[in-house]
């Protein structure tokens, strides 16, 4: 009897199909890791106060995407260059100045955008499709080709080993410079490599899940994560987990939501991910609120 | 064509008044994500058949409120790219609803100055002038808030207010500028531009004026280019955004060689 009812409200959860669509197989395994890397990188993202940079980093992408398109290269390998020579400008300009980061950051995505804006325009009309707008710019979660898996696999294992072997120096110069400097830690080195770590991170993440989830993933969980835990591995730890939860609930949503209004369609991962992800920030903030009321409530006693 | 002119030497001046105190503020990341954000607003006005110029500002100003509100208890950059990406979920969700996919979208990002109607030349002109009016009257406050927060907050200048009327004015701006040269040529002008006047000047007004007359500068060669060899204006406009900034930065650099 209980078995039976347990069935049926798996049948509510999950609708007819999930568990044998391959698209689905993908989706969950794909987004599982670019969850758990952005994740990772993430913290570091927000303690270093480089949200922009790797907002920035997903348009800079789009910019090398639309130019692969152009001489034939692969879509991937166009993120990867388009970022990495943007992680290499935005260096150069000078982003290890926490004045100057914004700025730089924002020159270099104002140029990767006219690029951008070039090579759309040289692809559209030279091979008319412009289905590639949209693919470049949203991507789906359900449309990565299984041949882009073993890549994406290998880039995640880049960075999380970037991020293994840099861990203790990124994090000292991260918190202070100042510390770091003085106890021979090369700041600007170790910041130029992490720069691009979050590059690779952000190309994998935008190239399989779209550049809207890549935000989300990298920032949202993280900063959530942060909010929940002072210690940093900890704070890993709960954005890749806020991160799987959000894409894995995500997609069940969007492969159930095919019945839902308006009809005859799905609606997108990437709304439901960004609305869950939104919720695990506010969420994680009640703690916070909790504590400091209970504290000043006890300084008034 | 004379629109195009016209239109986008508002967009230009406004781009470069605003930008400065974006710059100065370090608010990139905010007009970056505004009309980007924006621009989910303009899909939702499509499906619903409403006004893109209603949709797009209702968007607007949501999100700079979103980005005020939520940067008060958190870190600011955070706060951005979370509305930033909530907006843009929204507006995956009403494009998918909607028919109407390819041409509008890209017209939205990139603009379409070439094709301005004289009947858009009247708002953008409006809410232009609403942009300035409103710099001008705050600017003293502004100044204080952006440069010496502590002495400004000491003198009855809330920071959090400034911030919040700061990403109102960016608002407008980019609820005015996204219809007619799209969200990506807005930003390029409103960084680049006054980047690159304060590396000639360190003196404000001077440094704005200045800015204004960049980004107009580089906006109507890029229409010029544009007509001349046919590729986006959005292209001319960020190449010669960064090659300004480039300028600039030389400028400074050669300057501070001399005096020392």
């Amino acid at each position: 009897m209980s078995e039976r009812l347990a069935v049926k409200s798996l049948g509510f959860l999950f609708a007819a199909g999930f568990f044998g669509n391959q698209a689905v197989h993908i989706a969950i395994a794909i987004g599982g890791v670019v969850a758990i890397v952005a994740g990772v990188v993430g913290v570091f993202t927000v303690i270093r106060g480089q949200a922009f940079a790797g907002e920035a980093f997903g348009d800079i992408g789009t910019a090398g995407g639309s130019g692969a398109y152009l001489v034939g290269v692969g879509p991937l390998l166009g993120f990867v260059i388009g970022n990495v020579i943007g992680a290499g400008a935005m260096e150069l300009i000078g982003v290890q100045r926490p004045r100057g980061r914004d700025l730089a950051t924002g020159i270099v995505l104002g140029a990767a955008i006219g690029l951008g804006a070039l090579f759309l325009y040289l692809t559209v009309t030279g091979s008319n499709t412009t289905g590639a707008t949209q693919t470049i710019l949203f991507g789906s979660i359900f449309e990565i080709a299984s041949s882009t898996v073993p890549l994406t696999l290998v880039l995640g294992l880049i960075v999380l080993v970037t991020i293994a072997v840099l861990y203790r120096p990124l994090l000292l110069s991260s918190v202070s410079a100042e510390i770091a400097a003085a106890r021979g830690i090369a700041v600007r080195t170790v910041g130029a490599f992490y720069l691009l770590a979050l590059a690779l991170t952000v190309a994998l993440a935008a190239i399989t899940i779209g550049t809207i989830l890549s935000t989300a993933l990298l920032v949202g969980p993280a900063a959530a994560a942060l909010r929940l835990t002072k210690s940093t591995p900890r704070a890993m730890l709960y954005a890749a987990g806020i991160g799987i939860a959000a894409v894995w609930i995500g997609v069940v949503l969007a492969y159930d939501s095919d019945h839902w209004p308006p009809g005859g369609r799905t609606w997108p991962v990437s709304f439901f991910v960004v609305a869950l992800v939104f919720c695990a920030y506010l969420l994680s903030g009640v703690p916070q609120a909790i504590h400091a009321r209970r504290a000043s409530a006890r300084a008034e006693r | 064509m004379v629109n195009a002119w016209e239109v986008s030497g508002i967009v230009a001046v406004v781009a470069g008044v605003v930008g400065f105190f974006t710059v100065l503020r370090g608010s990139a990341f905010a007009a970056h994500a505004i009309p980007n954000g924006a621009f989910a607003g303009a899909a939702g006005a499509i499906l619903v058949g409403g006004s893109t110029l209603l949709g797009l500002g209702v968007f607007a100003l949501a999100g700079a409120m979103a980005i005020g509100l939520l940067g008060r208890r958190g870190r600011h950059d955070v706060a951005t790219a979370l509305a930033l990406v909530s907006m843009l979920g929204l507006g995956a969700l009403f494009l998918s609803f909607s028919d109407q996919y390819g041409s509008e979208v890209y017209t939205l990002l990139f603009g379409e100055i070439l094709g301005i109607a004289s009947n858009e030349l009247a708002p953008t002109a409006v809410l232009g002038t609403l942009c300035i009016l409103a710099i001008t009257f705050l600017y003293r406050p502004l100044m204080l808030s952006s440069v010496l927060p502590d002495v400004g907050e000491s003198r009855g200048v809330s920071p959090f207010a400034i911030e919040m009327v700061f990403l109102a004015v960016l608002a407008l701006a980019a609820a005015m500028t996204v219809p007619v040269v799209g969200t990506l040529l807005f930003f390029s002008l409103a960084i680049g531009a006054p980047a690159a006047a304060r590396s000639f000047t360190d003196r404000p007004l001077i440094a704005m004026a200045l800015s204004a007359a960049i980004a107009l500068l580089v906006v109507w060669l890029a229409i010029g280019a544009s007509y001349q060899t046919d590729y986006p204006v959005g292209f001319f406009v960020g190449a010669g955004s960064a090659a300004c900034y480039t300028l600039g930065r030389g400028f400074a650099h050669y300057h501070r060689l001399r005096v020392a």
